[in-house]
């Protein structure tokens, strides 16, 4: 473990992951992600973010290349290992993009409490843990309820909440803003930009590029043959159409303009003055 | 069978058993005396009765346990009507299968000879009607149970009665994910209702519910695999630890002391 470099929270050496079968999800993938960054997963359909996030939370493991996370390597031999596996499950905490695979509880109480149970913390700070994160996404009043009686954008808040109780030092979330109404969005950001400081890590898959405008440091697009087709800045990327056409992130379709109906890009732009 | 009709009546039980669902969630929600309990004493205590019921051999005994359930349905604020709805649900069944066979085939005093050939026997008719109570007082305390008991606080008291945890969670995934697959199935079966004008005949209904089935369950397979790195990811390391919040109060006691008494002083009555 001390020979791997910690400075960084996430190393990718020359990732490769296939499906059984040979189906390909991941291709040379290759980064490092420090504290304090905001790393939005941008690509079309298919590219591989779902994998890559679960490749991060340790849930897969490359079929090729090296993953690194807090200085250690990533492997299966590793997270069975009773100490470092609940380490690791302490530190990094993953929203599925399907709430309903991640709330499996008889109740929100149950779902909140799970994580911080299952890595042995004590009773009373489970307590506290589980309802400070009911408080945070202004969600106590759904405690007692079965997961099953949930609204769409109640089952996003609670899987949240069932990560933060583990008050990991990295969120990895999936399409968090899909399904969601536009108020519920708009919390959501507020809260995810609350959340971030200068020791903790986001990576998030989105299609949404206004969200990635609005919380992230860094964008990572993912491309049709799944491998790294550009890392960077935000503000690189989002005002280059001809890019973001030809990745699969903006489309070109008819629009009406009061009598004129054309075809141009739907371009992502920002809409007020600073 | 027209696929109008097949595809209505799916849908509408597919519904009926959602609302029968959140009904059951709603009286246990309400604040009466069998909702006020300890889950654990209530499944212990009621159980102690449905053991008894078991044993009793005399009609007045069974009879006053069945006001006793009615007593209780009345406390736990149980619409009756609705209580009774469910509870005969079953009995006509039962009826038919056990008790009926149980009037002709036990030997003794005739009492009714039908057709010059069939034999009611007095002791036959004793049996038959001891079955029914018996039947009906068990079924009585089981929804007693069912109607008073959040399924999440009922799968605590089953870890407490010390039912291996395997078990428990396995019940109680089931019966969160039943609802999601309900879910699904009910949207395929509207979705095809969308779709369909006139009928199908009961061949391709049948070829369709089979397709039906066959999606439904990849569709849990590949779900239960997504669960499975859910449970992993927040910690799950082959045993799920859960919180034991439960406490006992006076009113636990009260009852428990009650049950004790009242099941002794039946005792007393038969075997006195």
């Amino acid at each position: 473990m001390s020979s791997m470099d910690s400075t960084f929270i996430y190393i990718a050496k020359n990732l490769n992951y296939d499906y059984p079968g040979g189906i390909s999800a991941l291709r040379q993938i290759c980064f490092k992600i420090g504290a304090g960054e905001l790393v939005a997963l941008v690509g079309a359909n298919g590219s591989g973010k779902s994998t890559l996030l679960k490749l991060l939370d340790g849930l897969l493991f490359p079929t090729a290349g090296e993953l690194q996370a807090f200085g250690m390597k990533l492997s299966e031999s590793v997270l069975e290992t009773g100490n470092r596996a609940a380490e690791f499950r302490r530190r990094v905490g993953f929203v599925f993009q399907d709430p309903d695979v991640q709330l499996f509880s008889p109740t929100v109480w149950d779902e909140v409490t799970f994580g911080p149970l299952q890595l042995g913390i004590s009773k009373d700070e489970v307590i506290s843990r589980a309802n400070e994160a009911l408080a945070l996404l202004n969600i106590g009043s759904l405690r007692e309820r079965p997961p099953y009686l949930l609204s769409g954008g109640e089952k996003k808040k609670v899987s949240l909440a069932c990560v933060l109780s583990l008050r990991p030092q990295v969120l990895l979330l999936d399409e968090p803003t899909t399904g969601l109404d536009p108020w519920s969005q708009g919390n959501l950001i507020d809260f995810l930009l609350q959340w971030a400081d200068k020791d903790k890590v986001l990576v998030f898959s989105t299609q949404d590029l206004d969200v990635v405008e609005e919380i992230a440091t860094r964008v990572i697009v993912m491309g049709a043959g799944h491998d790294i087709v550009a890392d960077g800045k935000p503000e690189e990327f989002l005002s280059d159409s001809d890019f973001l056409l030809r990745n699969n992130l903006v489309h070109e379709h008819s629009h009406r303009h009061k009598e004129l109906v054309h075809r141009h890009p739907h371009l992502h732009e920002h809409r007020h003055e600073h | 069978m027209t696929g109008g009709g097949f595809l209505a009546r799916n849908i509408a039980g597919f519904t009926q058993a959602l609302e029968s669902v959140l009904v059951t969630e709603n009286l246990c929600r309400i604040s009466g005396f069998m909702q006020s309990l300890d889950p654990r004493v209530k499944a212990v205590t009621l159980l102690i009765f449905i053991i008894f019921v078991g044993l009793a051999q005399d009609f007045p005994v069974l009879i006053a346990i069945f006001i006793l359930a009615l007593v209780l349905v009345l406390l736990s604020k149980i619409p009756v009507a609705f209580f009774l709805k469910r509870l005969f649900i079953f009995i006509p069944v039962f009826t038919a299968v056990i008790a009926i066979p149980a009037i002709f085939i036990t030997p003794g005093t005739p009492l009714v000879i039908i057709a010059g050939q069939a034999v009611i026997t007095a002791q036959g008719a004793r049996t038959a009607g001891l079955l029914i109570m018996r039947v009906v007082d068990s079924l009585s305390l089981g929804l007693l149970l069912i109607f008073t008991t959040p399924w999440t606080k009922f799968l605590v008291a089953l870890r407490w009665l010390r039912l291996p945890s395997l078990i428990v969670d396995v019940l109680g995934m089931t019966y969160r994910y039943i609802f999601l697959l309900l879910h699904t199935t009910n949207s395929m079966f509207l979705a095809r209702q969308s779709r369909t004008i006139g009928g199908f005949s009961g061949a391709e209904n049948r070829r369709w519910l089979g397709r039906a089935l066959a999606t439904t369950m990849v569709k849990s397979q590949y779900l239960s695999e997504e669960v499975y790195l859910a449970m992993l990811s927040r910690g799950y390391q082959g045993e799920i630890r859960t919180l034991n919040e439960l406490s006992l109060r006076s009113r636990d006691f009260i009852w428990m002391a009650f049950t004790l008494v009242a099941v002794s002083l039946m005792f007393w009555s038969i075997y006195r």
